[in-house]
């Protein structure tokens, strides 16, 4: 009988989800035992848990630099990006958003190329604008899923500012790894979730700027300024003020940290042979790397490295469930033999060098197992 | 999502490598899908007496490719035609439906090695395989809800 005894974790995949931090476990748990009202209730009971809500807003907006009340909590960052896209006439986004944004819009969508390195261009987002008038919105993500680009978004901001046509940033990514100030980034609107940043699963946050258009997206309720009805998830909503004042604290000294661990890995990673990174290694996320092994299969490697006790995420086509890989990755221009063979790293602040180290050994051998049983690896010699 | 027995494939796949004397070698799917498989048989007086496989793909692709080689192995050409992707997918105790063309493909490579041997004998494959063992050609990813036959 197959069994796998192997009891390590190494999580590298923070991309997807990251550990509840201990002081937001800690932070949570009244919440969820003994301060349990409904924030809507007057009395004692409610009201303690309507106060915490507000609290964790002041928080969000310090974090963004944004008014409490441009503060719209949601159940995830996919509501968040689908609330400000749906009643949208025109929009322009790149081509390798998340699925989020791209298959949110029922009106018309334009998409910008991305290039290579993984950023897009601003001068095509300004070709793309004067070329058509009826655009009433523009979408760019902060920093991708998969690959860790971040896009020169103040830019962006300010051509859309210019141009007199609302911009939104996805920012799941983002926040909590890189510093977020929605004034700087002239952004109107911002998506972001609770779960990359080490809080808890099922919150969300939509910052809408003050006097931009935004029509209710769930009826029934007061919540949320009348705009998202649902009694507010109390607990989920305090865990994510007290990571967000976290994971924005010494972002610095935390990426310092990060950096050293992912130059280590890029530098060993990229001994083994007929291996390539995927998007720019500078403008990107201290917390990702992204690789391509030619001649071996993406799910066949995390599956092998999940042997191990490695947790790490790929843009093949079995881990996403259709027939093609990543889209992110054939819009850097992959063809799709070598966007199958991707592996993608995305550390934390919890990813320890004896995690790197571990993962460093366990990887080039099964790169090569893995090769010694393809019959199109022997072809690339 | 796998089954124990998929996994048990995966981890320590069976007859793995190639064959250097050979007499029948299939290839089926192409990269583009993110998978290819190449199966080598060793056929003599009409019984496969050895088997190996190479395989670019996922889990499923590697375990089906290993089960096959098991369930072919010292068999009779007759009997190695006669297997089925459901044979497969049984011996795995099933597999996901969006991998179910792995085994598909698995069937497939099994029948090309055979196609491959009757044309080295000079004999048209097309005799005793449909379609001539030839799923070579075929340009289309096999998925879900395609079953690929």
């Amino acid at each position: 009988m197959w069994n796998n005894n192997n009891n390590k974790t190494i999580y590298l995949d923070n991309a997807a989800t990251t550990k509840v931090s201990d002081s937001v476990l800690e932070g949570i748990m009244p919440y969820l035992q003994n301060e349990y009202g409904n924030p809507s209730s007057l009395y004692k009971l409610g009201q303690s848990g309507s106060r915490a809500v507000t609290k964790a807003r002041e928080s969000v907006a310090a974090a963004l630099n944004c008014a409490p009340a441009e503060v719209y909590f949601t159940g995830s960052g996919s509501e968040s990006n689908n609330w400000i896209l749906h009643d949208k006439n025109h929009v322009i986004m790149s081509e390798f958003e998340h699925h989020a944004v791209l298959h949110s819009v029922r009106g018309k969508t334009s998409l910008l190329p991305v290039y290579d390195n993984g950023l897009i261009k601003v001068e095509d987002l300004e070709k793309t604008l004067s070329e058509n008038k009826d655009v009433d919105f523009v979408t760019i993500m902060t920093a991708n899923n998969e690959i860790g680009t971040i896009q020169p978004i103040s830019d962006i901001g300010a051509v859309c500012k210019k141009a007199g046509v609302l911009f939104h940033t996805d920012a799941v990514q983002a926040v909590g790894n890189i510093p977020i100030d929605v004034q700087k980034m002239n952004t109107g609107a911002l998506s972001l979730s609770a779960h990359k940043l080490h809080g808890t699963k099922g919150v969300g946050v939509l910052y809408a700027k003050k006097g931009i258009k935004l029509p209710p997206f769930i009826y029934g309720g007061a919540q949320e300024r009348g705009r998202r009805a649902g009694t507010e998830n109390v607990a989920g909503i305090v865990g994510l003020g007290i990571a967000i004042e976290e994971a924005t604290r010494d972002i610095e000294a935390k990426n310092a940290a990060l950096l050293k661990k992912r130059e280590r890995i890029y530098n060993e990673v990229m001994k083994i042979e007929k291996v390539r990174l995927n998007g720019d290694l500078s403008k990107r996320l201290a917390n990702n790397l992204n690789f391509s092994f030619e001649g071996i299969e993406g799910e066949a490697l995390l599956l092998q490295l999940d042997l191990k006790g490695i947790a790490a995420s790929s843009g093949s086509a079995c881990t996403s469930g259709s027939l093609d890989p990543s889209h992110v990755l054939l819009a850097l221009g992959l063809p799709h033999e070598i966007a199958h063979g991707s592996l993608r790293i995305s550390m934390s602040r919890y990813t320890t060098d004896d995690e790197v180290d571990y993962f460093l050994k366990e990887l080039p051998p099964i790169v090569e197992k893995l090769r010694a049983m393809s019959p199109i690896w022997n072809n690339n010699e | 999502m796998y089954t124990d027995k998929v996994m048990e494939h995966f981890a320590n796949p069976q007859n793995v490598g190639e064959l250097p004397d050979a007499n029948g070698v299939g290839e089926v799917g192409n990269a583009k899908c993110g998978d290819i498989m190449k199966m080598y048989l060793k056929i003599e007086n009409g019984i496969i007496t050895d088997v190996k496989f190479k395989t670019f793909g996922c889990g499923a692709a590697i375990a089906t490719s290993s089960v096959s080689t098991e369930l072919i192995k010292g068999k009779s050409i007759e009997d190695a035609l006669a297997l089925s992707n459901k044979t497969v997918v049984e011996k795995l105790g099933g597999l996901p439906d969006v991998k179910l063309h792995c085994s598909v493909l698995a069937e497939q490579a099994v029948k090309a090695a055979i196609a491959d041997y009757y044309k080295r004998q000079g004999i048209d494959p097309a005799l005793f395989i449909a379609g001539g063992g030839d799923s070579h050609a075929e340009h289309h990813c096999c998925g879900e809800g395609d079953n690929c036959g």
